[in-house]
């Protein structure tokens, strides 16, 4: 199958900016991805047709925005398979989305209770448990990973018990590119426990195709901005029967019933977790976001993706003082790597003067680069509209990095 | 002590660069100049933290001048602190409070080195010595 590489980018307008007095080259994507136009029409269209807020209509632009912030969230139910609409709950992104289920998990956990993590996680999957067992006398188990950045699934299954009652991983490492077998680590979790399972879908939303009702997990959640998407606005989906009952998060205007001085009551879903005005436009651009990739060929975007991903480990192979971190055998295009004798944020910043944008640092992970002896790694991340001649440009000024570095 | 270039000869020799790659070059030969910590005196309580890369420094105080000793794990940021040392190491407590930093990096057009937007450690580092400069004077 074949993709129209250049009518794709032409989608995306901020391709085409100079940075440095150099044609991008943008390889962040894991931090973010770019938009294409019909999403920032979305948000323009929004706010120059029927900006209003939403579901206190006494008028029609209210109505109208209503639709198009309600027919988002079916966007996004389509999108996931989720079995309910009301399943489908707006965030400011994936952080939030934890923080929601990790605040509600922590007034149910007691003392002696588990949760488990992997080695892999990004602090917003690490913190807010730990936090909650914190706030419980819970405990956090932590699930190892192996050389090559994959999940010891032996150590994963070993760290169930009776006393587990979450179990939360990432669908793909935003570190080192991993991707979790996600379908059969929640059937493990499920056979073994009556834990919930949360996934940490910020990195794999982009790059597989989800479907929460066949995964079997009890959360999934995502950024749109990884997305492409804006940024502000995420979803946090959950099983109805478990959404129905969890905790309320903030409380406040929209998800009440009732309210009175001394007390109140709840709405229903999905309102009774949207406390306040909703982030309305990024909504209904997260909605033209997934409306986007629905009619895309999502197979043969994959196909580019992986292709991209084997191209720029096999150049990787072929370049002297490189160390690749993280080579699991299963990966979205996430490369993460050191060359010998330079610090990871001097290569950034030679990188970008030539006008590649990669993430240098620790990538929100600190036990994980503890766990592996680093301080911090380069990581160049490739999405749907990225080239082979851009990786090629990466190499070009890999080598002039280390030229006048190392 | 090592001699540092002074401010006025680092202008004229980033000014005679045209292209990028020079003046990084120099910066990154600069930082083989820098008064530096031993890994033993690396110690947690001498770090400065930016989010990218750690700084150390550690101070000492000849009479009414300040000394300054410092270690990057980063060679930009070396080189970067031997411009920032250039104008700071040996004075006194007064000239360096007195000295516009921000203007400096300007003038030298590095400018984004020193902003708000990027966790070098280098601003922090220049607060840091600012801050006990003016402890000293007071
Ligand atoms: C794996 C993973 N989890 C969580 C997050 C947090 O996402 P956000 O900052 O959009 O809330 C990120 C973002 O980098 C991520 O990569």
């Amino acid at each position: 199958m074949s993709l129209d590489i250049d009518a794709l980018r032409a989608q995306f307008p901020i391709l085409s900016t100079k940075v440095n007095g150099k044609t991008l080259t943008y390889l962040d994507n894991a931090a973010t991805t770019q938009k294409p136009q019909v999403v920032i029409d979305a948000l323009v269209d929004f706010y120059t047709q029927c900006n209003s807020n939403v579901h206190r209509g006494a008028h029609s632009l209210s109505d109208e925005a209503t639709r198009r912030f309600e027919n988002a969230r079916s966007n996004i139910q389509t999108f996931i398979n989720a079995n309910q609409r009301e399943e489908v709950i707006w965030t400011s992104g994936t952080t939030e989305a934890i923080n929601i289920v990790a605040n509600g998990l922590a007034q149910k956990l007691k003392a002696g209770d588990e949760v488990l993590i992997t080695e892999m996680e990004h602090h917003a999957n690490l913190v807010t448990w730990q936090q909650a067992c914190l706030r419980a006398g819970a405990t956090l188990q932590v699930a190892q990973i192996n050389e090559i950045g994959e999940l010891d699934v032996a150590d994963f299954t070993a760290k169930l018990s009776s006393n587990t009652r979450l179990v939360a991983f990432p669908h793909a490492s935003n570190a080192l590119g991993t991707l979790n077998a996600i379908n059969e680590l929640t059937s493990i979790v499920k056979s073994q426990s009556d834990a919930l399972v949360l996934i940490d879908g910020a990195q794999g939303i982009a790059h597989c195709k989800v479907d929460v009702q066949a995964i079997g997990c009890d959360f999934y959640v995502f950024s749109g901005h990884k997305l492409c998407a804006p940024t502000g606005v995420g979803i946090l989906w959950g099983r109805y029967s478990v959404l129905e009952n969890w905790p309320v998060w903030q409380t406040g205007g929209e998800m009440i019933r009732t309210v009175d001085y001394q007390e109140s009551t709840w709405g229903v879903l999905p309102h009774r977790l949207e406390a306040g005005t909703p982030n309305i436009a990024g909504a209904v651009g997260l909605g033209a976001a997934v409306e986007w990739f629905m009619q895309q060929d999502l197979d043969a975007l994959k196909a580019h993706e992986t292709a991209l991903l084997n191209y720029a480990m096999d150049k990787a192979k072929d370049f002297s003082g490189i160390q690749l971190v993280g080579t699991a055998k299963e990966k979205v295009g996430v490369m993460s790597f050191l060359i010998d004798g330079t610090h990871p944020g001097d290569l950034g910043f030679i990188l970008d003067q030539q006008g590649v944008a990669i993430r240098t640092g620790d990538h929100c992970a600190q036990p994980l680069m503890k766990r592996l002896g680093l301080g911090g790694t380069a990581r160049a991340s490739f999405s749907i509209y990225n080239t082979f001649e851009e990786i090629d440009t990466l190499f070009v000024a890999l080598n002039k990095a280390k030229n006048m570095l190392a | 002590m090592t001699k540092l270039p002074s401010t006025t000869d680092i202008i004229e020799d980033l000014e005679f660069f045209d292209d990028w790659e020079e003046r990084y070059q120099y910066i990154i030969d600069l930082s083989k100049q820098l008064p530096e910590l031993s890994e033993a005196e690396r110690t947690d309580d001498r770090i400065v933290k930016g989010c990218q890369s750690s700084v150390w420094l550690k101070p000492t105080i000849d009479d009414d001048r300040l000394f300054f000793d410092v270690a990057s794990d980063a060679v930009i940021v070396s080189g970067l602190l031997v411009l920032v040392l250039a104008a700071y190491q040996g004075q006194t407590a007064k000239t360096i409070v007195d000295f516009d930093m921000d203007n400096y990096f300007k003038v030298l057009d590095l400018e984004r080195h020193i902003s708000m937007t990027r966790g070098s450690g280098l601003r922090a580092i220049v607060a840091k010595i600012r801050e006990l400069a003016t402890q000293h004077s007071s």
